[in-house]
């Protein structure tokens, strides 16, 4: 094994066992997102959705979800000196990022597989279009573990933390829910599972994934300097 | 140092929007459909053009200031996107007027040019409460410079992701600049174009001069009261 990767699995088996120890973030995501869908009954007033509102509420409730575990994906690491310690070992930093993104992928996958099935029960009256769902929702997850990694590991070091990530990862995260969106409502669609521009808006989030984990690695040195 | 050339750069400045404004009201012919209205064409589409130039030319500073570590790029990536931002208000504002005009609305969902302006502006003014959390001034000229370089690559992708989302492509009431633009009316949007890119340009260069000769202020200050052997004479200009 290389040195990065070493650094990568020690990184990434490290946040694993924080959270599965202490459950700061997950269990908190997922409450989150189910009481959202409840406010969402109320606030729609519908007890089934389909189409493009389903596909609105399932993609909003999971964005909003994943952004309380953005928040706190690099709180320990500044508030134990984690980061100081990154610093002075001799591996590559790209190592942090990589592990860190994959942790949040890891999340949002955890997040998915409770909420999704929740979201199911709730509104849909098939489960016919879970499949196909979870790949969307897994390119989806891609590009927003690399674009919330990125902006979560700079909002931590500044005084408006929990306030910064939000504010700056909503517009930036706005191609990959057109995108997401997209490719969803029509599998929600009233009397089955459509596949109108599937193909597209998979190619789109491929390449939003694509760009975004590629911008994350060139950069992510320049941030951990000191 | 900063200031140097900035009268001639003014008074071209000035030149190019009288003559542009010259054209567009006494040269360019009025438009078969629109009519008078359609001049605001030449004002929006320029302004518009600029402001993105603008911010890619932030983000290609902000790579210059990664890779030399030079806080001067990051002055001017700061200036780029600060005077790109101030155009983008005037595009949007431009733009909602021209849409009333036109299409009887203040605000048309189903026109992608504008839809992507505006998250692109969106994302963009989040660089100010952004850079201005981060204290520590190193620290902030670099993340500023990521952020740029981010949100370079993020205006791109965005222009293709909102216009893929019209589900019937939005029947374009004007031809853009390169295509069935008549010869007079082309002429116009050329020398607009020029003239609202030699303004960004002048207002970049003015704000640059400020901020140096600011921040050369402050050195000073601090040298009289804290007196040290030695000055510097090019002082870069001062972010903040």
């Amino acid at each position: 094994m290389t040195p990065s990767r070493a650094a990568f699995a020690a990184i990434l088996g490290k946040d694993l066992r924080a959270e599965l120890r202490t459950l700061q973030s997950l269990p908190a995501m997922v409450l989150f997102a189910v009481t959202t869908f409840v406010i969402f009954r109320f606030g729609l007033d519908r007890t089934s959705l389909s189409g493009s509102l389903a596909a609105g509420v399932l993609w909003v409730t999971v964005l909003f979800a994943a952004i309380l575990g953005i928040n706190r994906l690099f709180v320990t690491e500044r508030e134990e000196g984690g980061f100081d310690a990154i610093r002075l070992a001799p591996i590559d930093r790209s190592a942090l990022f990589a592990a860190k993104a994959s942790a949040l992928l890891v999340y949002l996958l955890a997040l998915e597989l409770v909420v999704v099935p929740v979201f199911a029960v709730f509104f849909l009256d098939s489960a016919a279009a879970l499949p196909p769902l979870a790949l969307v929702l897994l390119l989806a997850d891609l590009g927003l573990a690399a674009t919330g990694t990125l902006i979560s590991s700079m909002a931590v070091n500044s005084r408006a933390r929990d306030l910064l990530a939000p504010l700056v990862l909503l517009p930036l995260v706005v191609p990959l829910s057109i995108a997401a969106t997209g490719a969803i409502e029509p599998l929600l669609a009233l009397g089955g599972p459509g596949y109108h521009r599937f193909g597209t808006w998979l190619a789109v989030l491929g390449l939003y994934d694509l760009i975004f984990l590629l911008v994350g690695y060139a950069v992510f040195d320049f941030l951990l300097e000191d | 140092m900063y200031g140097k050339g900035l009268r001639p750069l003014s008074i071209a400045t000035v030149a190019a929007i009288v003559a542009s404004f010259s054209l567009v009201f006494f040269y360019a012919p009025l438009d078969a459909d629109q009519g008078f209205i359609q001049k605001i064409f030449y004002l929006h589409v320029p302004l518009a053009i600029v402001a993105l130039v603008g911010f890619v030319i932030g983000g290609v500073f902000a790579i210059a200031h990664l890779r030399s570590g030079n806080s001067r790029w990051d002055a001017y990536s700061y200036v780029s996107i600060h005077m790109s931002v101030i155009f983008g208000v005037a595009v949007l504002i431009t733009g909602s007027i021209w849409a009333k005009a036109s299409w009887g609305h203040w605000w048309v969902w189903d026109e992608p040019t504008l839809v992507s302006f505006l998250i692109v502006f969106l994302m963009y003014a989040t660089y100010y409460p952004f850079r201005y959390a981060i204290e520590d001034r190193d620290q902030q000229a670099r993340y500023a410079s990521v952020f740029a370089i981010v949100a370079g690559a993020f205006v791109p992708l965005n222009f293709m992701a909102v216009r893929m989302a019209q589900s019937l492509v939005h029947p374009r009431v004007f031809a853009t600049a390169n295509g069935g633009l008549p010869g007079s009316m082309m002429l116009t949007f050329l020398v607009s174009l020029l003239a609202i890119g030699l303004l960004w340009v002048t207002l970049v260069k003015f704000e640059l001069t400020a901020k140096s000769a600011s921040g050369q202020v402050k050195r000073l200050r601090r040298a009289l009261d804290a007196p040290a052997p030695g000055g510097r004479s090019r002082v870069a200009p001062e972010v903040g």
